[in-house]
């Protein structure tokens, strides 16, 4: 009796705890879409902005945030998987390699305002860059790279020794037994890694505020070493410092709903790749 | 035994894991296109030792290996000889099935072709590898279903497929049936006996009935020591050694 009690209790409560989650998740994608989708319209992702902002389109954010994405990944994911391969892999466990794997869980929590001024001061300024979608880039870059060392190790070291045992027995050499089998097994783990921080970086203001970003710049292009504007920045610009805030609020939302579908379609092409793969499992 | 008719041998072979002795003092001898079974209680060393035939003890750097392991009059273990070499000359099937996670047709091919062999000739060695193995009837007409999709002792008998298409002189099989039912146990008994003829076979298993239905010769091993060794039916029959018959009669294990 007492423990058929509990048991209901104990299911009450995880149940509870979804639904409290699910209902901010509803409230703020409702809040968003109500308001956000008038805006929404071909013009407003296809044109520039007019009038100080009051009209026109974000088609110059959308560019830069793509861009900005693309850069951040070619940079991260390269390097943030050749790292926990070596660490996984490679590297023997010793106090040397479980030092570096602390500075990277380290560097995982630095906030993400310190990234931008080391970049202002690297890229920026060091690497005389200027402030430009490259240092930007560049900048989320390394803010990337600890998240995705972390969940790709987490990832290989979810593939038993036995499937490495495997290519090694018919003759694989370590490498091959790596690229063959070890990483696609560990693909949907890696990607899931990977679409979790490019979301984020997407989203991030702070380390390109000094490292690139712009307010407003009149052509949609992003060229490497200019200025750029970037969606989440231009929202942060909307609700807060433009001149006229309850004038562009509608706008404001249209932003940020833009944002949310670009994080979304990234999102979903790693769903599809992952689908694709389990149908191989 | 003549000299000839023994296709593996390891003398004097000693093998710590950090301080740990795990091998000591292991002299023993395969003979050519002979089972041997290797028996012994868990944690014994038979895996340890199976395992330094294929050099898969490379990769663990707290492993240290004394003494001598020869293919024939060749010592595995010699500068010139490459551990891929090895491995393609000593292949292996595991405990647990591990058919990669990709298709069926692939699991074969991907030793064909990271061994250099050439493309025309694959397609024939796959088929022959899989009839070779009695599987072929099951799963010629969904090649390219994932491996995974089979049934356990399919897996397995897809490793053996997939070790056997390299045509290795040597098989080395770690408790092959410990994870599959009486059926599929029994099948791929039967297979490791038509694949004498052709191939030196070791086999690790936990099952006494089993090393008596399958193995020509027996080695029972204690502690990480070699204890006893023998014609398969005089080791069950008439043990001469008191752990051996304890062992064997299963008071222990
Ligand atoms: N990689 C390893 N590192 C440290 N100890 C190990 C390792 N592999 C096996 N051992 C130890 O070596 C002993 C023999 O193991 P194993 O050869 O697997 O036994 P068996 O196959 O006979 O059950 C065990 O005590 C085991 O704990
Ligand atoms: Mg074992």
């Amino acid at each position: 009796m007492i423990k058929k009690l509990t048991s209901v209790i104990e299911w009450s409560t995880l149940l509870f705890s979804t639904g409290i989650v699910c209902l901010f998740l509803i409230i703020i994608l409702w809040d968003l879409i109500s308001k956000g989708a008038p805006s929404l319209s071909w013009e407003f992702v296809s044109t520039l902005p007019r009038e100080g902002m009051t009209k026109g389109g974000i088609l110059p954010a959308i560019i830069g945030t793509v861009l900005l994405t693309m850069i951040t990944a070619l940079v991260a994911v390269p390097f943030g998987i050749s790292c926990a391969i070596y660490l996984n892999e490679y590297a023997s466990d010793n106090w040397l390699t479980r030092l570096i794997r602390a500075c990277i869980r380290n560097l995982a929590g630095v906030p993400s305002i310190i990234y931008g001024l080391f970049g202002l001061a690297l890229f920026v300024q060091g690497l005389q860059m200027g402030t430009s979608l490259m240092s930007a880039g560049f900048t989320l870059g390394l803010l990337s790279l600890p998240y995705i060392i972390i969940t790709t190790e987490e990832a290989l070291r979810r593939i038993p020794a036995s499937t490495r045992e495997a290519a090694l027995a018919v003759g694989a050499t370590q490498f091959e037994s790596i690229i063959d089998v070890v990483l696609p097994s560990a693909l949907p783990g890696i990607l899931t890694g990977v679409v979790l921080t490019l979301s984020r970086a997407a989203g991030e203001t702070a380390p390109i505020l000094f490292t690139g970003v712009a307010f407003y710049i009149n052509n949609p292009s992003g060229f490497l070493n200019q200025e750029f504007m970037s969606l989440p920045y231009h929202l942060y610009m909307l609700s807060t410092q433009h001149q006229a805030i309850e004038e562009v609020r509608p706008l404001a939302y249209g932003t940020a709903l833009v944002l949310i579908i670009v994080v979304f379609l990234l999102n979903l092409t790693a769903f599809y790749i992952r689908y694709k793969h389990s149908k191989n499992e | 035994m003549n000299k000839d008719d023994i296709k593996l041998s390891a003398s004097s072979v000693n093998l710590w894991f950090g301080k740990k002795q795990v091998l000591k003092d292991i002299n023993i001898s395969f003979p050519k296109n002979q089972i041997t079974a290797l028996i012994g209680p868990s944690g014994c060393g038979k895996s340890t030792l199976l395992r330094c035939f294929n050099r898969m003890h490379d990769l663990s750097p707290d492993a240290r290996i004394e003494g001598e392991f020869l293919l024939e009059q060749r010592d595995l273990y010699e500068r010139g000889l490459s551990v891929t070499e090895v491995r393609s000359r000593i292949g292996m099937v595991f405990q647990k099935a591990n058919p990669f996670p990709k298709s069926i047709y692939e699991n074969i091919n991907y030793g064909l072709k990271i061994n250099d062999v050439p493309k025309e000739k694959r397609q024939d060695i796959i088929e022959n590898a899989l009839k070779e193995s009695y599987i072929w009837e099951e799963v010629k007409d969904e090649m390219q279903k994932p491996a995974t999709r089979l049934s356990g002792g399919q897996q397995q008998r897809l490793c053996i497929a997939r070790a056997v298409s390299l045509r290795p002189e040597v098989i080395l099989m770690d408790e092959p049936c410990s994870a599959l039912d009486p059926l599929s146990t029994l099948k791929i008994e039967e297979l490791i006996v038509k694949l004498k003829k052709d191939y030196t076979i070791i086999i690790v298993t936990h099952n006494m009935q089993q090393a008596q239905r399958v193995a020509d010769k027996t080695v029972f091993m204690y502690l990480g020591e070699i204890i006893e060794e023998g014609d398969t039916n005089t080791l069950f029959s008439d043990p001469k050694n008191d752990l051996t018959a304890n062992y064997v009669k299963g008071h222990f294990g």
